[in-house]
């Protein structure tokens, strides 16, 4: 087993941030299942940061998983292909969760699927793997070009086109990959499903994802209260150059730039991206991703959504079909309790709430947690009394009550002064606030005031 | 169950007998600090230095405190209700005010300067700025100092003393007065021996003179770690005041101005209750670590000032308020820096 490593060539930790409680305990323990194929999928031609993908199947033609069913529609953008057996439909607007109209391509599942059940986990993730000696006989540049052409973006929930980030910058070369198992977000725990059950695939992307960057030191990343995770990859990177290491369990550590203080403490310049200091950042669902894209020739169609929290009658961790509804995973995991107040795409901290059940599920969608009244309580607001706490936990070193504040008077100097566009919406803040002001949301405004004023 | 109909979402869904709304992010909250958790906070660090308080200063201490905290929430009831805003006690702040008001006053202070000072402080001090959060000098501090200024005799070193008092301490004037009077007894008569007041353990653990909450450094120095441990007071402040003191007071003894010693400064008078419980007041005070050292630094070397060379013994109540008016300054100076540097300026 390789060894894992506690301490890399940073602390282990970054500045400030919080530690909620966790609620990983619904679903940590729940092994991966395979959800039914729903009756139909629809698959929004937008659901990656960048440019919406234009539809390339006709109405009522019959579609294979796998199938391309939309092209990318730029150089930031990714393809989108069919994840169910059956016919396609007349391409329909859908509401995602993030507030996006898009459009969607709704395809009629047939009754007969080539693979359900165990058989279409392990063609993904299942199996054996090839060695790293094997994966260096793919040229870098190929593997980029099957990102891309699988429709390859980061699974962790920013969604960007996975392509770009392994496509190689003479200018910027990388030095380092880190592959990121942080899960900081509570609840979810599809990540740390996926690196118990499928470790061998996860490092094997990693592999892969090194052969096409060049970087020169591969880190596995995950959180100290994922030990077991830890030691599952470590066992599978046995006898190759990824390295494991343990970082502190805190919000947001799987943030890629507090991701890189912690693990390599360099500093992400403002506004730029990892490769400015020379380090790729890859969740570790997209790596996983990226083996079965190179190696099985399998585009992303599926991926592992946590259904959990206290609003679920029985919380799992599902392996479901890009397009199926919020309404088939949550009825396949016993539907809403009585208790169910807010339903989420993604975790509590950066998650948004779905007001239709009947929405597709998309290549973001890293979770639903259902949230009961209990779970979502908070005390009624009052004045802010500039305690400080906000200060004290903002992982980006801003003054978030000072910048609420600008907002809600739509003091645009002081919202700059203060430098507003730094956030990144974390929610430590929002957190923390002893007065539970809406400091995220407040931020969100004075952000696009600000936006809006500099475009003139 | 979960099968339905698919409105569209307007603030919430029905989905057969159970409600979900939407909201924006985060869906966390720490509902384990709350102001009013804050609030409750002081008055808990306060408490050891109340209960010395009562031991001391006997019934008296509860009439100045349980008046003072009695006329602050009046006060705040009823100008929250002129101004046509919703009234908020229940956040507590006026009880701390009020509580903190009190500690400050002699025992001997009649009722109406602590309804005077009550009303002032959280009228002109507090609710004129638009409330809680919004004031900038510490509402008890204001009514302490309008007191101060309008009756003097009623704040003034005899206002201490009680020669016929059966406690034993209340026969001698307070050990910062003593000091000042030492201070100028020394010049012509270096051979003037510290009046026994400026016992440094006598000084510690509170068997003296003084206003009601002052009095025991050890009771305010143990609420005041409670109220840092909570992290409900930031310790950078207490910090800042005492390197100060100490430096200032150590140049001033060194510098042959003034024969009191830095551990008798930061055990004397107010400058406990002033550095725990005062200064670190997070309405008045700035907003980042670095500002609120700063601040505290400030507030320290303007106390060892006022008491060196101010015709008052003391020097808490105008130090804290000097520095309430430079806090929004000092918070112009120390905006952090993000991490990563400020956004690029797009071109």
């Amino acid at each position: 087993m390789t060894a894992i490593m506690t301490q890399g060539a940073g602390r282990g930790t970054f500045a400030r941030g919080i530690h909620p409680e966790e609620y990983k305990h619904y679903a940590e323990g729940a092994a991966i299942e395979v959800l039914p194929t729903p009756a139909e999928v629809r698959i929004p031609l937008l659901q990656h940061l960048g440019a919406p993908c234009q539809g390339v199947v006709a109405t009522k033609a019959p579609v294979k998983v796998g199938d391309l069913i939309g092209e990318p529609g730029g150089f930031v953008s990714a393809p989108v292909h069919a994840s169910v057996d059956g016919v396609a439909g007349r391409p329909g607007a859908v509401t995602l969760p993030n507030g996006r109209h898009v459009t969607a391509i709704p395809v009629k599942a047939d009754a007969e699927q080539a693979l359900t059940g165990r058989a279409l986990f392990d063609a993904f993730y299942g199996g054996d793997w090839p060695g790293e000696g094997e994966l260096k006989g793919y040229e870098p540049q190929a593997i980029a070009d099957v990102a891309l052409q699988s429709g390859l973006t980061g699974l962790g929930g920013a969604t960007f086109p996975t392509h770009i980030k392994l496509k190689r910058n003479p200018e910027k070369p990388i030095d380092t990959l880190l592959i990121n198992g942080c899960e900081c977000e509570p609840f979810l725990t599809a990540d740390y499903r996926l690196m118990l059950e499928a470790a061998s695939c996860v490092v094997t992307g990693a592999l892969l994802a090194q052969q096409a960057t060049g970087a020169k030191d591969l880190i596995l990343c995950v959180e100290d209260n994922k030990r077991d995770a830890a030691e599952a990859l470590a066992k599978a990177a046995e006898g190759t150059s990824a390295k494991v290491l343990i970082v502190r369990t805190k919000y947001p550590q799987g943030g890629e730039k507090q991701l890189i203080i912690a693990a390599l403490n360099r500093v992400v310049p403002m506004g730029g991206l990892p490769l400015d200091v020379g380090v790729v950042v890859m969740n570790v669902g997209t790596a996983a991703a990226l083996a079965g894209a190179v190696a099985r020739q399998r585009p992303l169609t599926h991926r592992i959504v946590t259904v959990t929290g206290g609003g679920v009658a029985k919380p799992k961790n599902l392996l479901a079909p890009i397009g199926a509804s919020y309404n088939d995973l949550i009825a396949f995991c016993g539907g809403m309790t009585d208790q169910a107040a807010r339903v989420i795409s993604g975790g509590p901290m950066m998650g948004f709430t779905v007001g239709n059940l009947n929405s597709p599920i998309t290549k973001g969608t890293s979770g639903i947690t259902i949230m009961t009244g209990a779970e979502v309580a908070k005390a009624s607001e009052t004045a802010c009394v500039r305690c400080g706490r906000c200060v004290d936990v903002c992982p980006l070193n801003l003054v978030p009550s000072k910048l609420a504040m600008a907002s809600r008077m739509e003091n645009l100097d002081v919202a700059r002064q203060y430098h507003i566009l730094a956030c990144m919406e974390c929610g430590c803040c929002a957190y923390a606030c002893p007065a539970s002001l809406p400091l995220v949301q407040l931020m969100r405004m004075g952000k696009a005031l600000v936006n809006r004023a500099d475009r003139g | 169950m979960a099968k339905q109909d698919a409105p569209e979402a307007k603030g919430k869904t029905e989905t057969a007998g159970v409600t979900i709304h939407v909201a924006p992010s985060p869906h966390l909250s720490d509902t384990t600090f709350t102001t009013r958790r804050m609030m409750l906070d002081v008055l808990i660090g306060l408490t050891p230095a109340m209960l010395v308080a009562v031991y001391i200063f006997r019934v008296h201490a509860l009439i100045q405190i349980g008046s003072c905290v009695a006329f602050c929430a009046l006060a705040e009831f009823m100008f929250t209700t002129l101004r046509g805003k919703k009234v908020t006690l229940g956040d507590g702040s006026a009880v701390v005010t009020g509580v903190i008001l009190g500690m400050s006053l002699p025992w001997s202070a009649p009722w109406y300067t602590a309804a005077i000072g009550s009303f002032v402080g959280m009228g002109l001090g507090k609710v004129v700025f638009g409330g809680l959060g919004f004031n900038i000098f510490n509402p008890a501090m204001v009514g302490r100092a309008f007191i101060m200024l309008s009756f003097a005799k009623v704040l003034g070193a005899p206002a201490y003393v009680d020669a016929d008092s059966t406690v034993d301490v209340l026969t001698q004037a307070t050990p910062l007065t003593a000091a000042k009077n030492w201070a100028t007894a020394v010049v012509g008569a270096p051979e003037t021996v510290a009046p026994d007041q400026l016992d440094f353990m006598r000084l510690f653990l509170g068997n003296t003179n003084g206003s009601i909450g002052e009095v025991s450094a050890l009771a305010l120095l143990l609420g005041g770690i409670y109220l840092c441990w909570r992290r409900s007071a930031s310790w950078e402040i207490p910090a800042g005041v005492g390197l100060a003191v100490v430096v200032c007071a150590g140049l001033a003894n060194v510098l042959g101005l003034s024969p009191i010693l830095p551990h008798l400064h930061l055990a004397g008078g107010a400058l406990m209750l002033g550095a725990f419980f005062i200064a670190t007041d997070p309405v008045t005070s700035p907003l980042t670590p670095k500002g609120k050292f700063l601040f505290g630094l400030g507030v320290g070397a303007l106390i060892v000032l006022l008491r060196l060379f101010s015709s008052y013994p003391e020097g808490v109540m105008f130090a804290v308020l000097i520095m309430n008016a430079l806090a929004p300054l000092i918070n112009q100076w120390t905006i952090p820096k993000p991490v990563g540097g400020p956004m690029p300026v797009k071109k």
